[in-house]
This record gives C-alpha cells, sequence and structure tokens, in this order.
C-alpha cells in the first residue's frame, strides 16, 4: 500500500492527462487522414470523448457530459445519418484532386503555425479550479439564466430560425408541380395524410 | 434577482463506499487510488453485474413471453430453466465468428464495443444506495446517463451502416430517426423532475426521496406525476423496446441493425439491450421512485442515524451496519428498477409495432408538446407553491409529522399525500388484478399444452 501511497496525486493526474490528450490527438490526426466519410465521424467521436476526459479531469463534468450528449450524441448521428441517406455507393471515399491536396496543406501549415505561435506567446495564468460551494451547476444555470440572459436566448433564436428553415426546404415544394401534373398526389399532402 | 431556495439542505452526512474503505484500510486519499479503485470496481462488480443483468432479463423476457404466449418458456437448462441464458451464451462463443466480405471490417468490429461500454459506463453513476453509487461526486449523475445512452447509439447505427446490407442500413436509419427525435421528451420529462429536485446528483436525489412513499419525487407535484409516463414512453423508444422496436423488426428487417452478427458480436448487442433497459428502469427508479428507500422511510431513518454515529467515532463496529444497511437498499433499489424492466417487457408482448412514420408522429405531435407543457407548468408550480425545506430526517424534519409540516407548507403537504394515494389506487388495482387473475386461473384455462408436457404426459400420450 506504500508504494501505491508514494506515486504522488499530481503523477496520477499526468498519467491521465496524457492518456485523454493521446487519446484526442491521435484520433484527430487519423479523423485527417481517413478517407472514408464514416470513419472520420467514429475518429470524431473517440477525439470528442478524449476532450470530453480532459474535461472530467478539469472538474468541468457539466462541459463534459453536454459535449457527450450534443456532439457524440447529436451532431455526430445527424452526419452519418446524412451520409446514410445521400452515399450512392456503399462506402463512399473523399477523393481529392493534387490542386486541392496542395491548398489543404498550405491552408493546414498556416493555422497549424499560427496556433502553435498564439499558444507559445500567450501567458496561460496558472488557474485554481473555480469550485463555488459544493454546486457549481447551480451557479452556472444561474449565470446562464441570469448575466447572460441575452445571448443565451438570441442563441436559441438563432436556432429556431435555423429549425424553421430546415422545415421550410424539407417540405419539397419544387417537386409539387411535377406530382401534379404527372397525376400524383403532391408531397406536401402525403405529409399531411402521414401526420 | 431574487434567488430561490434550493430544496438541498446544506451538509448531509454521508458517507461512500470509497471513503469507508478508505478509512478502514487506512489509505491516503488521491487520484491513484480513485484509480486503482475504478479499476478494481470495473473489473469486480460492474462486468459481473452488467452480465448477470443481461443474463437474468434475457431469461426472464423469455419466461414472460412464454407465459402470455400459453408456451413454457425455457425450462429444460437448470431449475425452471435459470442457466439457459449461460447455456445460448457458450453456443455463442463457440460459434463461427463471421464477417461479410463486403463490409467495412475495422467497423464491423467495433460497433459491438461502442454499443457494449456506454451501457457499462452508466452504471457508474446509480444509486444503489446512499453509499453505495460509485461516483457520489458526480454533479451532473443523469446528465451523465443521457450522454452515454446516446453513445450507445452511435454502436447501433455504425452496425447497420458497416454491415453493407440493406437491411441493416434500414434498421441503423430507424434507429437514428428514433433516438434523434425521443431523447428531446426523455431529456425534458427528466428536467421536470428535476426542477423539482433541485440536483442533478443521483445521491442527493435518493435523499431526498428518503422520508417515505410521500416524500418520492413522482408524488411531489402532478407534472411530475405525468412526466413520470412521458420519460417511459420516450426510454421504450430509446432502448428499442416493443412497441417501438422498429430497427430490428424482425417481421420486415430479418433482424435489422444485426443482422450480419453472429456469435460473441451478436451478443453484445443483446447484452447493450438489456443493460440499457436495467439502467432506465434504474433512472426511472433513482429520478421518481424513491430510489434505494423502502415506502415507509426506514433506510433514510437509520441511514441519517448510522452516519451521525459513524462521523462521530469512525470505527469498524460503526461501518458494518452501515455495509449492511446499504446492502438492503441495493436489494429495494434493484427490486425496483427490476420491476420497470418487468413492465418492459409486459408491454412488449401485449402491444403491437407500429409503423416509422407512426412512431416519429407519437414523438412530434404528442410527446414533445406534452412534454413541453409539463416543463412549463413544473416550472409554475415550483414558483408558487413553496417546498417544505430541508431533507427528510435531517435537522429535525420528521416527514410523518403532518402537522408541523402543515405549518411549514400545507399545499405541498396536500398534494403529496393526495398523488400518493391515487398513485397507489393504480397500482394496487393492477396487482389487485393480476392476484385475481392468477388465483381465478385465468392464466391457466387458456394454456394450449400441458404445464409439462414431456415430463409427465408421455404415458398419455403412448396411450392415446
Amino acid at each position: 500500500m506504500d508504494a501505491i501511497n508514494s506515486i504522488t496525486n499530481a503523477n496520477a493526474e499526468a498519467v491521465l492527462f496524457y492518456a485523454f490528450a493521446g487519446m484526442a490527438a491521435i484520433s484527430a490526426l487519423l479523423l485527417v487522414l481517413s478517407r472514408n466519410i464514416v470513419r472520420t465521424a467514429v475518429c470524431l467521436l473517440f477525439t470528442l470523448m478524449g476532450v470530453a476526459g480532459l474535461y472530467f479531469l478539469l472538474h468541468a463534468e457539466f462541459l463534459a457530459a453536454v459535449q457527450l450528449v450534443v456532439y457524440a450524441g447529436g451532431t455526430l448521428i445527424l452526419i452519418i445519418f446524412g451520409v446514410m441517406l445521400t452515399s450512392k455507393s456503399p462506402f463512399s471515399k473523399f477523393e481529392p484532386k493534387p490542386g486541392e491536396v496542395a491548398i489543404a496543406l498550405v491552408v493546414g501549415t498556416v493555422l497549424f503555425a499560427a496556433l502553435v505561435l498564439a499558444l507559445h506567446s500567450f501567458p496561460f495564468p496558472a488557474a485554481e479550479p473555480n469550485l463555488e460551494g459544493k454546486y457549481p451547476l447551480l451557479a452556472l444555470g444561474q449565470a446562464l439564466l441570469g448575466d447572460y440572459l441575452i445571448p443565451f436566448e438570441i442563441a436559441s433564436v438563432l436556432l429556431l430560425v435555423v429549425m424553421i428553415g430546415a422545415a421550410y426546404l424539407a417540405k419539397g415544394r419544387r417537386h409539387e408541380a411535377e406530382d401534379l401534373k404527372l397525376g400524383r398526389t403532391p408531397a406536401s399532402k402525403t405529409m399531411r395524410q402521414w401526420s | 434577482m431574487t434567488s430561490f431556495s434550493i430544496p438541498i439542505a446544506a451538509e448531509v452526512p454521508s458517507f461512500s463506499l470509497q471513503q469507508l474503505l478508505q478509512d478502514q484500510l487506512g489509505l491516503q486519499r488521491g487520484p491513484v487510488l480513485t484509480l486503482v479503485y475504478g479499476v478494481t470496481l470495473c473489473a469486480a462488480i460492474f462486468l459481473p453485474a452488467v452480465s448477470l443483468v443481461a443474463m437474468f432479463s434475457i431469461w426472464w423476457e423469455r419466461k414472460v413471453a412464454g407465459h402470455m404466449q400459453a408456451r413454457l418458456g425455457p425450462n429444460r437448462v437448470g431449475p425452471i430453466g435459470l442457466l439457459q441464458s449461460l447455456a445460448d451464451g457458450a453456443k455463442l462463443i463457440l460459434k463461427e465468428d463471421l464477417i461479410p466480405t463486403s463490409a467495412d471490417h475495422f467497423l464491423y468490429r467495433l460497433a459491438p464495443y461502442l454499443a457494449f461500454a456506454p451501457a457499462f459506463a452508466v452504471f457508474l453513476a446509480l444509486p444503489f444506495g446512499p453509499s453505495f453509487c460509485f461516483e457520489p461526486m458526480l454533479n451532473v449523475g443523469v446528465f451523465w446517463i443521457l450522454a452515454m445512452l446516446s453513445v450507445e447509439v452511435m454502436g447501433v447505427i455504425l452496425a447497420g451502416w458497416a454491415s453493407n446490407n440493406k437491411w441493416s442500413i434500414y434498421g441503423a436509419m430507424r434507429e437514428a430517426c428514433q433516438m434523434v427525435s425521443y431523447e428531446i421528451p426523455l431529456g425534458i420529462s427528466i428536467l421536470v423532475a428535476i426542477m423539482a429536485a433541485g440536483t442533478l446528483n443521483m445521491v442527493e436525489l435518493g435523499h431526498m426521496q428518503s422520508g417515505g412513499i410521500h416524500t418520492w419525487l413522482i408524488y411531489k407535484n402532478p407534472f411530475v406525476f405525468l412526466s413520470f409516463f412521458v420519460f417511459f414512453v420516450a426510454s421504450l423508444a430509446s432502448n428499442k423496446r416493443a412497441p417501438f422496436d422498429l430497427p430490428e423488426s424482425e417481421s420486415e428487417l430479418v433482424a435489422g441493425f444485426h443482422t450480419e452478427y453472429s456469435g460473441l458480436r451478436f451478443s453484445f448487442f443483446f447484452f447493450a439491450e438489456y443493460a440499457a433497459m436495467f439502467v432506465v428502469g434504474g433512472i426511472q427508479t433513482a429520478l421518481f421512485l424513491g430510489g434505494w428507500n423502502d415506502p415507509f422511510g426506514l433506510i433514510g431513518y437509520f441511514n441519517h442515524s448510522l452516519n451521525v454515529t459513524y462521523a462521530a467515532d469512525p470505527s469498524v463496529n460503526n461501518a458494518i451496519p452501515l455495509l449492511l444497511l446499504n446492502c438492503v437498499a441495493a436489494g429495494i433499489f434493484v427490486t425496483k428498477a427490476m420491476g420497470i424492466v418487468f413492465v418492459q417487457m409486459w408491454i412488449r408482448w401485449t402491444v403491437p409495432r407500429p409503423r416509422i412514420d407512426q412512431v416519429l408522429y407519437a414523438c412530434v405531435k404528442v410527446l414533445l408538446p406534452m412534454s413541453m407543457i409539463l416543463l412549463l407548468c413544473g416550472a409554475v408550480w415550483q414558483l408558487i407553491v413553496p417546498d417544505h425545506p430541508g431533507l427528510p430526517w435531517v435537522d429535525g424534519f420528521n416527514p410523518w409529522n403532518f402537522a408541523a409540516w402543515a405549518h411549514d407548507g400545507l399545499a405541498s403537504l396536500i398534494t403529496q399525500v393526495v398523488l400518493t394515494l391515487v398513485g397507489l389506487t393504480g397500482f394496487g388495482m393492477v396487482v389487485g388484478w393480476v392476484l385475481y387473475s392468477a388465483a381465478t386461473g385465468r392464466g391457466h384455462k387458456q394454456r394450449l399444452t400441458d404445464p409439462s408436457p414431456i415430463d409427465e404426459g408421455t404415458e398419455n400420450l403412448v396411450k392415446a
């Protein structure tokens, strides 16, 4: 038991940090290099999980759970769903032209250099975990619906606009005239029958 | 800005299992120990528990199905067929592991683990007892469970996609449709209960409901009561249980997303499904049905007094009764969760399967508006009707002393007692009907075969 106790807590945290960070970094690299769309989505899932693990290490449990619910449970499923609906061949692949590869390389290198420079020049203060009392969630909720109420509401209005737009586009009005010409039930009518 | 009182007492003396072990074994607290503790727990408790739950539920489901269809169900392996799942498991391990040549091999192999691992991770946050929650400080316990359940869907969708089979892809697409839409009423109905409780921590939820059946969250206000049913329906859909089992509807899609899977990989999907059923039952128990507490509040009462004694004198003699109490509490929790699992099975073998558009209609046009209205009304209720402050049994709050409660908040007392009576009446009617039909032999009159045709009926068969 002394052997276990002698390993310092800082070391243990470092090990966990490198495990999660490594998972995020490696799967992010695979994400960029993979050509299969669904595989990139899976790599993204592991990247997100690694980042969620880092959030857990920082005691930001809420952020970690939100990350998993919104990105892993929502966005990723929608990506794969979109691929399933639209792809013509079973395993569609990205096939970039040489010119595209060159442009991507240049843009990627510039972005990477800028990020490295920015991270090096920014002095990160050693922050203490800000755990006000036992319920950091309470503070978060009060901040969202108190101090930051207007940005919060604007974000939700934006989402509503997007949803209405998507519903409008999905109604398939374009085909209606064609349907009528061919003597079929228009798409809007069938939608109404279903609903 | 007005600040609302959150119904949580600041300090609840409650020792976690980890703390108890550390105190008794003399270990230094810290991440290293937490890591060792976590790994040990996974290997020693989670894996056997998940497997046992899944194996038992599979056997039970087949028994329930047999009873409802006037059959016997598994009855050859072991007493009343209890070891049938073990035999099936052995068979599945010995089967050849086939991967279709045109499948995406990497994703095909990955998918079963992606479906199974989250169901496993969820057990981290389930509160089996006041000290038997493996991560009691997880402030976002409920949210963590939701996150894991939504990651599980990825496994199913990938399985369907990677199989490169039309039936599988149809199954996967239905799963995606269903999950994305039913997640919303699921989350909102949880929110109604969370609003009444004021915490996302599963252990605190348990402490809040420790004062007897009338303090259970489902009876907190009428909207939580209704949101329990919304949650139940949505949870059926998110677990792809019948009537929402369209992702694997065997009558049209062969076996849906797992058509191509065989052997052990196939059994992973099965395990994940049954573990998820138990988990969903566990959430309903912890959130609505009082968690580990008995209907009389005895567990809460004794837990509080034992914790106070232990805090004063942390010796082995005081730790053992606390652990025993926790074992009883875990028994109650598992019984309640299994009760919910039973209702899920009951519905599966009773209700026919709707079409996918009907499933989505039920979500978007019925459940979603309903849960929104419940959320709104629940919020208004929180503002109007003051809650009784404090936790049961802490700081002299005796939940069975109705006179004192009426003095502090008459409206909340009346609501909770009336709702409790409504709930108990409903439950009593169902149980009474089942007992009546069992006593009058309704179940046996309709049986097509003799109870045990092979063992006892052979001589008669020969004579005939």
